[in-house]
């Protein structure tokens, strides 16, 4: 209705409603204390944004791999570039779950934030626009605008409302992104340059020799590995994380990270599967040094962000272990069935991961709002004061160690299961996770939730308020209804995963030069 | 008797916006010496008309893509002469809507740098059309001379003049070069002619050893004028040392000047040579690149620092004539269309902020500056975005194509250098952002600024966003004058 009255597609809506939204509160600025106006108008255009968004949900086509909802217009013609969006059963849900969690961070943000508050929300409200820009291209150079633009917002939203060394942090995030993404930039031109198109569709069927896909494959490992991030390009990570303010962190856990693992299967595995075949070897074990070592890791962490992030860091690496261990069951059993199960597993590891870190963040942010401190301990007994953010904080936790029911438990069941076909020992280390995973998460928990009162600031906590209630409620939903109820995602998926698994398991290597 | 009339009519019709010029500015200069100096502003007004009735000329004469040559064919007019002249004109007409607050808060308000730059425009035209040696050297010492002027140009200013003199004898010193190198070639060639150059220039010259001296003089001319590293020690000092409305001026018409330069005498004239000027070109892009960003890192003066980037986006300049292809040119021609608007938005900057009369060029001087002046705070955020090459801003499209070049002609180590330099630029422009967004404590502020400053920075940062957005224009505008090189 909307789309035909303004010519617009749903996806261009949904890219720059909130870009030109996020401008019109530059332009309104802040104004005299008592209405704030900027946050109610902020509220609105996210909420509108994922109102919009709520369609290409219920007009989805699951029984088709094919792009949806496209959009295609010349954008530079001297380069035949083009204007080309549409969505798959991967860039749906990350799609939704974008629109979903920015409401959310906008209400974290509600009071929290006390300078500069227009600034604030624009700067993420413009972060979403182009973050479902970077979902929704089809065009690798368009890819590539929303991919790299993406970085100033969070630049901008890290240095300005950062913590203490933010400078620092946001410094190390922009120049390692940075470094990461130049190296895709030589990668998509020189697939132009081969194929007269940016359209990645066409970059996925152009043939290609082993070598020229084994340097495209590392100029792409190199952008969504820090991206991701995998070890040992992660160090960015726990830094940006401490530093960021907590909107910062739950966009950054929830929704950047997910970029590098979408660009793996929107990039790396189609356009190069021979050398992504050549190449599983390194990014399993990649993988399995992320679930292991960073799992190790996390477990030592004093400053609960810090410990979170190093949990994202283990978490992504079941992500990337199951986009790749395909490979591994395919040489080991003959068969593809494992390449599918695996890819289903990675994706929903993603989404589920969105809604776990997001909330994990996001409880460690209302405890700094009240504290002023991250340090494991500074608290202890925070039940007996906020016994209802308690109950919130602990399901978040058993969510990120897997407990069955919660979402955490699907992607990390299916990843396991596929890992398993693949070999004991592979199987073996990935399920070290649920060890690990529960050692980190529940100790901390432990520390900081139960126990007699620590301190006389864990002894003044007042109870989270309707707001952060209402925040809390919307994330437990997503972790508990993905969890009890994954077959609508998977569902969704399940087209576009078989279509990639058969794509991805014929060599491009013939009808190469 | 009628034939060479006629000749020379068509001649002089081909000429016809530098002989608008060169009269106009007789004018300013007269009617400039019997104005007071409360009437100051009569001169700028006649400067300005004069500059938009140029453009509006060569915009009549742009409609085609003909190439008339002229003057016994070492004066061409064409589509890359036209695009290059309509972007100094405006480049420089946008010069002197930033600079007469500036200038008049400093008692420096005065005809003579009005003059100056109209005489320094005129060398930048001469040279976007020579198609001969000689009118190259005739063009560039024009240039040359009004700029070591406009240098010195607050002659209370020890740095100023210190700066000046510097340039002056680098300057001449890469002038004797550069003509010491043209004598060369015509001594191998008995041409001074492009076209001739072009033409007589077989495989038996190519391999002259008198013809690869003259090439390596007139390398190191070209790259003495774009401050292409190892040539590049004045500008650094220039930069900083010069009035800041002056350093706007030095910072970006004359590099449309050098591109003219470079593109007319190697790649039209000695295309012949090609490999040869190429490896040169090649080595000096990559130390521009790295001694550029890295020294820029290190600066803590704005200037200076600016003056540093310039160096290193000189050598991406020079990447694309490393590719050599047509491409190369054309993406060379769009780096440097783009970097003169991004140059003029930087200085600019600084020019409005100093323009209540204290100098705003220390990298102190910008913190806090979101706070006091948000919306030229933003703006100045675009720019160093646009400077980094972060899309959607201009300077993205500009590295983008000139990437595209190198790797089309497989230059995929030079692509991956000039990359990994930009990233370490990234930090100094960052560096920047961070200062005015993160940091408090500064004094520098936009109050008081006149409206019509306001305006054209607001229009000159918005217009690369808009080629950010909507490239196609400018790239076409640049594929097609330099098409048919």
């Amino acid at each position: 209705m909307i789309e035909s009255a303004l010519g617009l597609g749903t996806l261009s809506i949904l890219v720059w409603l909130p870009i030109l939204g996020g401008l019109l509160l530059l332009a309104l600025g802040q104004n005299g204390a008592g209405v704030r106006l900027d946050r109610w108008v902020a509220l609105a255009i996210s909420v509108l944004t994922f109102v919009l968004s709520v369609p290409l949900w219920t007009r989805f086509d699951s029984s088709t791999a094919s792009m949806q909802f496209v959009e295609r217009l010349p954008w530079i013609r001297s380069f035949n570039v083009e204007y080309y969006l549409g969505i798959d059963g991967f860039s749906m849900p990350l799609i939704l779950l974008t629109t979903f969690l920015t409401p959310i961070v906008v209400l974290a943000g509600w009071q929290v934030i006390e300078k500069r508050t227009a600034q604030y929300f624009a700067a993420f409200l413009i972060l979403e626009g182009l973050m479902i820009g970077v979902f929704a291209a089809l065009d690798a150079l368009l890819f590539y605008v929303f991919w790299e633009a993406m970085l100033i917002p969070m630049f901008i939203i890290i240095g300005v409302w950062g913590g203490e060394r933010r400078v620092y942090a946001t410094m190390k995030f922009f120049l390692y992104t940075f470094l990461g993404s130049v190296f895709m930039l030589v990668a998509l031109i020189y697939l132009y340059l081969k194929s007269g198109s940016y359209s990645i569709l066409e970059f996925q069927n152009l043939p290609l020799t082993l070598t020229e896909q084994i340097l495209i494959f590392l100029a792409f490992l190199f952008a969504f590995a820090v991206k991701v991030p995998m070890w040992p390009v992660h160090t960015w990570l726990p830094d940006a994380h401490v530093e960021a303010p907590t909107g910062g962190s739950v966009i950054l856990a929830a929704v950047l990270l997910k970029m590098g693992g979408y660009g793996f299967i929107r990039f790396s595995l189609p356009i190069t599967p021979d050398a992504s075949s050549e190449l599983a070897w390194l990014m399993i074990s990649l993988s399995l040094v992320a679930v292991v070592y960073i799992g190790l890791v996390a477990l030592v962490q004093k400053d609960m962000k810090k410990l979170i992030a190093y949990s994202s860091i283990a978490h992504m690496g079941f992500v990337t272990l199951g986009f790749f261990v395909g490979w591994q069951i395919l040489e080991r059993t003959g068969t593809t069935a494992g390449i599918a199960m695996g890819l289903s597993g990675g994706m929903f590891q993603m989404i589920s991961h969105g809604f776990i870190s997001g909330a994990l963040f996001l409880c460690v942010g209302v405890l700094y709002d009240r504290l002023h401190s991250r340090q494991i301990a500074d608290y202890g007994g925070v039940v007996n004061t906020m016994p209802r953010f308690a109950a919130f904080m602990v399901l978040f936790a058993l969510a990120n160690a897997g407990l069955p029911g919660t979402s955490g438990f699907v992607g990390e069941f299916l990843v396991i299961l596929a890992v398993f076909k693949a070999g004991f020992w592979y199987a073996f280390l990935a399920a070290t996770t649920l060890i690990l995973g529960a050692a980190y998460t529940l100790w901390m928990v432990k520390r900081v939730v139960f126990g007699p009162v620590a301190n006389e600031g864990v002894a003044g906590l007042t109870d989270a308020s309707a707001r952060e209630l209402l925040i809390l409620v919307l994330f437990a939903a997503g972790v508990l209804g993905l969890g009890l109820w994954p077959a609508p995602l998977v569902d969704v998926m399940a087209a576009s995963v078989d279509h990639l698994a058969v794509q991805i398991t014929q060599s491009k290597l013939a009808g190469a030069l | 008797m009628s034939t060479l009339a006629s000749a020379l009519s068509a001649d002089l019709l081909t000429v016809w916006p530098e002989i608008i010029l060169a009269l106009g500015l007789c004018l300013v200069l007269v009617v400039d010496m019997f104005l007071k100096d409360s009437y100051r502003d009569v001169t700028y007004l006649l400067t300005i008309f004069l500059l938009a009735g140029i453009a509006w000329s060569l915009l009549g004469a742009g409609a085609g893509g003909e190439t008339t040559l002229a003057f016994g064919g070492s004066y061409i007019s064409d589509p890359l002469s036209r695009v290059l002249k309509l972007f100094a004109v405006a480049a420089v007409a946008t010069v002197f809507l930033y600079s007469r607050p500036y200038l008049r808060a400093r008692g420096l308000h005065l005809g003579e740098f009005y003059v100056l730059g109209l005489f320094a425009l005129l060398g930048i035209l001469v040279l976007a059309s020579s198609y001969s040696l000689l009118v190259s050297y005739l063009g560039l010492e024009l240039l040359s001379l009004s700029l070591y002027a406009l240098v010195a140009f607050n002659r209370d200013s020890p740095v100023a003049a210190e700066a000046a003199m510097k340039y002056f004898v680098l300057g001449a010193i890469a002038s004797g070069i550069l003509l010491y190198g043209m004598s060369l070639v015509y001594g191998v060639t008995g041409s001074l002619n492009i076209g001739d150059l072009q033409a007589t220039i077989g495989t038996a010259e190519a391999s002259s050893l008198s013809l690869w001296v003259g090439l390596a003089f007139l390398v190191a001319g070209i790259a003495f004028k774009f401050g292409a590293v190892p040539f590049h020690m004045w500008a650094p000092d220039v930069y900083q040392g010069a009035p800041t409305a002056v350093t706007l001026f030095v910072g970006t018409a004359p590099k449309l000047g050098a591109l003219a330069l470079a593109i007319r005498i190697l790649v039209e004239g000695l295309p012949a040579l090609g490999d040869l000027w190429q490896v040169m070109l090649a080595a000096l892009a990559v130390l521009s690149l790295v001694l550029g960003n890295v020294a820029a890192i290190a600066q803590t003066n704005l200037k200076r620092m600016l003056a540093y980037s310039a160096i290193a986006h000189v050598g991406f300049i020079l990447l694309g004539f490393v590719a050599g292809t047509p491409e190369g040119i054309q993406a060379a021609l769009f780096y440097t269309l783009v970097y003169v608007i991004m140059a003029a938005g930087s200085f600019g900057f600084l020019v409005l902020l100093s323009s209540r009369g204290e100098e705003v060029e220390n990298l102190d001087d910008l913190r806090g500056l979101w706070q006091r002046s948000p919306w030229f705070a933003l703006l100045m955020v675009l720019l160093m975005v646009s400077m980094i090459g972060v899309p959607p801003l201009a300077g993205f499209y500009a590295k983008w194509w000139i990437l595209s070049a190198l790797l089309e002609t497989n230059h995929v180590g030079l692509a991956i250098a000039a990359l990994v330099a930009s990233v370490i630029g990234a930090y100094y422009y960052l560096r920047v952002i961070r200062l005015m967004l993160f940091e408090d404590g500064g004094q520098a502020h936009a109050g008081g600024v006149p409206l019509d400053v306001r305006v054209v920075l607001s229009v000159n940062v918005l217009l690369l966003l808009l080629i950010g957005l909507l490239p196609d224009r400018l790239l076409e505008l640049c594929a097609r004058a330099a098409a048919l090189i």
